[in-house]
């Protein structure tokens, strides 16, 4: 496949990771626990240490100098390919469950595939990354268990995040024409054959938790294509703000 | 492929981290070799963020600086490093410094999931011991707490 197409299709599952990893970053020092916050802070590190992979990548792809923090800093919010998903603000606990719940969840049978890709460094990110990811959907899925089966507010409003969110995770399944072209060369994931597996893993945990799966079954897409929500704008904002306002300044 | 020339130099450079444990007894170096009149370094992250990395590569180029050698290091993914390359020596340190030593795959699993209580506490070494939050100081660490001694403790996970 050409090597734009690769880049794009690199940035559609990089993407999620940065922007998941930021948002779940803004917990710094903001966790409702100690616990948590230092949960939620590590695995903000994991995807940051994934996209930084796939971003490095994508530098020695685009050659001419160009480095990760280019691909990070420097490009305008239709240029990312991230799930509207990863970029829904934190608003309160639950939501910040919920949103990993339904990521990880995807996450990890996306990387089980990907690890196959004829694509050596791809491989070998998805190799590593299982590992991470394991643990990150098993924080996830619990806390949706003890939040779901716990009090009758926190049960609300867990729920309340779940039947939110839910809008958003029919786009993870959408594949883009590169996303196509990858498949045929052997190098990316059929998303659209992971869906049912998916939907059968998000009823277990949410059956366990005493919580219903929404009967939704109108999408929200256009994250994939760079139609971002409004909360986008801001994340990117406090993102580059650096790099935007002192061009080429280093730490 | 480790020159074994080159050991001695490796052994004194330790993870940022965890200072007891030398980079040798970690697993991370993957290959030192001499290419023509310099040193090729191959270091394997634990976990993909790990922020030691970067200073671990210069701790690198700084040992090999101090006897006059040059070196590059490169940082490769796979094959992606697991708890099972820590060495015998290594798992002692860590013990020692008050860090539980990974167990086997299954074992760690049924210890992360509560179901047994097998970690050994690296104060007292009782089992009575109990999780208090998956992610520890560090990503490659789990928070325990004795329940014997009361004192809290690093679990390092099991990686495969």
């Amino acid at each position: 496949m050409n090597k734009e197409n690769l880049i794009q299709y690199i940035y559609s599952i990089a993407d999620n990771s940065l922007i998941l990893g930021q948002r779940m970053s803004e917990l710094c020092g903001h966790g409702p626990s100690l616990e948590t916050d230092i949960a939620c802070t590590n695995m903000a590190l994991d995807l940051l240490g994934q996209t930084r992979s796939y971003y490095q990548y994508v530098a020695t792809l685009l050659g001419e100098g160009k480095t990760e923090d280019d691909v990070a800093y420097l490009r305008t919010e239709r240029e990312y390919k991230n799930v509207l998903l990863v970029e829904q603000p934190n608003t309160h606990f639950g939501y910040v469950i919920a949103r990993q719940f339904f990521y990880d969840t995807f996450h990890l049978l996306l990387l089980e595939k990907l690890q196959f890709s004829t694509d050596e460094t791809l491989a070998a990110i998805a190799k590593k990354g299982i590992k991470e990811v394991s643990y990150h959907k098993r924080f996830s899925s619990d806390w949706i268990k003890r939040l779901g089966d716990g009090t009758a507010e926190s049960h609300q409003k867990i729920q309340e995040a779940i039947t939110d969110l839910w809008a958003y995770t029919g786009e993870l399944f959408d594949m883009l024409p590169e996303d196509q072209e990858a498949v045929e060369a052997g190098i990316g994931v059929d998303v659209t054959t992971l869906k049912e597996k998916y939907q059968e893993q998000i009823k277990n945990v949410l059956d366990e938790a005493t919580l219903s799966v929404p009967e939704l079954q109108w999408f929200q897409r256009g994250g994939k294509q760079g139609i971002h929500s409004e909360h986008m704008g801001f994340l990117l904002a406090d993102l580059q703000y650096m790099q935007r306002t002192y061009p080429n300044m280093k730490w | 492929m480790i020159d074994h020339t080159l050991i001695t130099i490796l052994e004194k450079v330790s993870d940022p981290e965890i200072p007891v444990l030398s980079i040798m007894d970690m697993g991370v170096v993957r290959s030192a070799q001499w290419k023509e009149n310099k040193v090729e370094v191959s270091i394997t992250p634990t976990y993909s963020g790990c922020p030691a990395m970067d200073v671990l590569a210069e701790d690198i180029k700084a040992a090999f600086n101090e006897k006059g050698i040059i070196s590059e290091v490169k940082l490769v993914l796979a094959p992606a490093w697991t708890t099972d390359w820590i060495t015998a020596r290594g798992r002692k340190a860590l013990e020692d410094y008050g860090i539980a030593a990974p167990l086997d795959a299954e074992a760690d699993k049924e210890a992360l999931l509560g179901n047994k209580k097998i970690i050994k506490c690296p104060q007292c070494g009782s089992t009575e011991t109990k999780m208090i939050s998956q992610f520890g100081s560090t990503a490659c660490k789990a928070l325990f707490q004795c329940e014997t001694c009361q004192e809290p403790f690093d679990y390092f996970k099991c990686l495969k």
